[in-house]
């Protein structure tokens, strides 16, 4: 899972000395980053045109799986790539939820803008519980975070006005008419699921990525080479609570109907855990696959109720102990395929078994 | 309303929380895991005890022995046959392990319980107090539940500093691999620590259900008064457990009485936020943890 090369710039690197060489340079795409992006694009806009084409009730399922899809981003955004593990993104779905049915109920701002406003308050929300949280460590660090959404939770039951622990309807999106909400809320659901894909893949293609896989590698090392710690987790953690906060609206805009224990359910985190495990941590193909596959379970099972619950968790409990990379890290160990060029590898630019002592022409220039 | 009275519930109720605390605690001392099932194995413990209670016809304390007696086992066969293989890899392993087997008790649990609030039923001693004044006046359960809360820390902290079993621990707990090399088997300590945690916990699980209702859903809210009674407290210090939970215990007793029964637990997390903000170390730090 390391970067084979860290060498920064991507510029052409000569051998000196009596050594030969063969040209190489550090490089993030490849040619089959285009492919991916053309398949990329053509599969955003099939999916795009949905309401346009299907029914209803496939639009509104559709919306559930965009929310999957951002919360495993986010959440593997905190633990696979920021070693943030936490249990508690409940509490910013919750206030994604609530700030929506805030902006637009109480302020009378339009449901559809007020997803940004919900998302906005969830992330300015995060940013002060932040350094309290980082001060604890590992498991304990997860459990602070359980206890702030605890917290909201109590918070949010207790005060009259949000209709109390028997929830409220979200009236003004329920009082847009059926022809515009639907594909309206869906069309911001498929949004904040590839807005979610995108940021992830941009953060970590920035300063604030190569810090944070330095971290993972050797925090020690990191540090004392100039990597913000501090910094790069509070960027994360605020990123991720604006993702959780705008899939908490995007998901209340679809149901129309929010309560603090569905809101604030620690069911939440146990299914971005399942989709990580099984689809692979530190990755954005990974909770992707997760995604998908806790979809396709989810509509065929959770009828079932506990005992639904029973299995996700022994699933999970398996993966992580006998296959902790899960599907997509066994796709990498296997073929050394990454769909997204997150990473820096080392291009050789010239065959090595040219044994003429002058170094090839690309490596001089 | 008499705040003495108050007060004095709430240091009781503390000891409770310590209780819970204690296990918790001691893994993480021992191990540095965070098990994130602690308070759903408690609550498993009190659903043990029932079960023997209402289908076995045991009484209450043979059943609680036998309860304490298999959460010992459970707790060793759970950290050799599980949880060991999830030290020493990463952060991210024993976390999401210890939490899918909260989701595992919580929701096989509910697939044999059901949902429904139970108790168990101590008798006369429930209600039975000691009146000190015309005001004041304490429980007789509240204050048995503190003292096995300080008899059982008085006891792992005797255990830990006298017996040479205690000395592995530690040592272990100091450094893995040096104390592998002098033939500490650690997996076996790993093992019997979270043997010992789980009997704690199963204290406390049976002396919760004896207290109030539970319910296949109660544990989470155990495990995090634990952990804040421990981070209060001061990690790597057992008795700091003890003024954790009851600082804990007091501020949500007194918080309860002030603003209304809902916010009582929420005063609680106050004081706890409170004091990481301005003690993180909590109130007896002993050892820096890495």
């Amino acid at each position: 899972m390391s970067e084979r090369a860290t060498l920064g710039g991507g510029g052409h690197i000569a051998a000196g000395g009596g050594l030969t060489v063969p040209g190489f340079r550090v490089a993030r795409s490849r040619r089959l980053h285009l492919y991916v992006l053309i398949v990329s694009v053509i599969v955003v806009a099939v999916l795009a045109s949905v309401p346009m084409w299907a029914q209803v009730g496939t639009s509104r399922t559709m919306i559930t799986l965009f929310g999957l899809v951002a919360l495993a981003q986010m959440w593997n955004l905190l633990g696979g790539y920021a070693g943030l593990i936490s249990v508690g993104q409940q509490a910013f779905i919750g206030i994604g939820a609530y700030g929506l049915w805030f902006l637009a109920d109480r302020l009378n701002i339009h449901p559809f803008v007020a997803v940004i406003g919900a998302a906005a308050l969830a992330a300015l929300i995060a940013l002060p519980i932040a350094p309290l949280l980082f001060r604890l460590r590992g498991g304990y660090f997860a459990i602070g975070t359980w206890v702030f959404a605890e917290i909201m939770r109590i918070i949010v039951s207790n005060i009259q006005a949000t209709g109390g622990g028997s929830g409220t309807t979200i009236m003004s999106a329920a009082g847009i008419p059926f022809e515009t909400r639907i594909p309206g809320t869906y069309w911001i659901g498929l949004t904040v699921a590839v807005g979610s894909i995108l940021i992830v893949y941009f953060l970590l293609r920035s300063k604030v990525g190569l810090g944070l896989t330095a971290i993972r590698d050797d925090d020690l090392a990191a540090q004392s080479s100039g990597v913000n710690i501090f910094r790069s987790k509070l960027i994360v953690f605020v990123v991720a609570a604006f993702g959780c906060g705008a899939m908490g609206a995007v998901v209340s805009l679809n149901l129309l109907f929010i309560q603090p224990s569905a809101s604030f359910s620690i069911n939440w985190t146990a299914f971005a855990i399942f989709m990580v495990v099984i689809g692979g941590f530190g990755s954005i193909e990974g909770p992707l696959i997760g995604a998908v596959i806790f979809f396709a379970l989810q509509q065929s099972l959770s009828q079932h109720g506990s005992t639904y619950m029973l299995l996700l968790g022994a699933i999970a409990v398996v993966m992580a102990t006998k296959a902790p990379r899960g599907i997509w890290g066994w796709v990498v160990q296997r073929w050394d395929l990454h769909l997204f060029p997150v990473r820096r590898g080392l291009v050789i630019e010239a065959p090595p078994e040219r044994a003429e002592p002058a170094p090839p022409e690309s490596a001089s220039a | 309303m008499n705040w003495v009275n108050i007060v004095l519930q709430g240091i009781l109720l503390g000891g409770l929380y310590a209780l819970f605390a204690l296990g918790l605690a001691l893994v993480f001392g021992v191990m540095r895991l965070v098990n994130l099932a602690h308070g759903d194995l408690g609550i498993l413990a009190g659903f043990i005890a029932l079960a023997l209670v209402q289908s076995a016809h045991l009484p209450l304390v043979w059943s609680s022995i036998i309860t304490i007696v298999l959460m010992f086992g459970i707790g060793y066969v759970l950290q050799r046959g599980l949880l060991n293989f999830t030290l020493g890899t990463d952060d991210t392993r024993p976390i999401v392990v210890t939490f899918g087997l909260s989701i595992i008790i919580q929701n096989g649990l509910l697939v044999a319980f059901s949902a429904d609030s139970r108790g168990l039923d101590a008798g006369a001693l429930e209600n039975a107090s000691i009146r000190i004044s015309n005001q004041i006046a304490v429980g007789w359960y509240p204050l048995l539940v503190f003292v096995v809360a300080i008899v059982s820390i008085a006891t792992v902290q005797l255990f830990l500093n006298q017996t040479k079993l205690g000395k592995a621990f530690r040592a272990t707990s100091d450094d893995r691999e040096a104390a592998e090399l002098v033939g500490i088997d650690n997996r076996h300590i790993y093992a019997l620590a979270m043997a010992v945690a789980l009997v704690t916990v199963a204290i406390g699980g049976i002396a919760l259900a004896i207290r109030t209702t539970f319910d296949p859903s109660t544990g989470p809210f155990n495990l995090i008064f634990a952990f804040e009674a421990v981070i209060m407290g001061g990690m790597g210090s057992l008795w700091g457990t003890l003024l954790g939970g009851v600082v804990l215990g007091v501020s949500q007793v007194v918080g309860a009485q002030a603003f209304g029964t809902g916010w009582g637990i929420l005063c609680g997390h106050a004081v706890f936020l409170l004091v990481l903000a301005l003690r993180p170390s909590g109130f007896f730090a002993r050892t820096v943890t890495a």
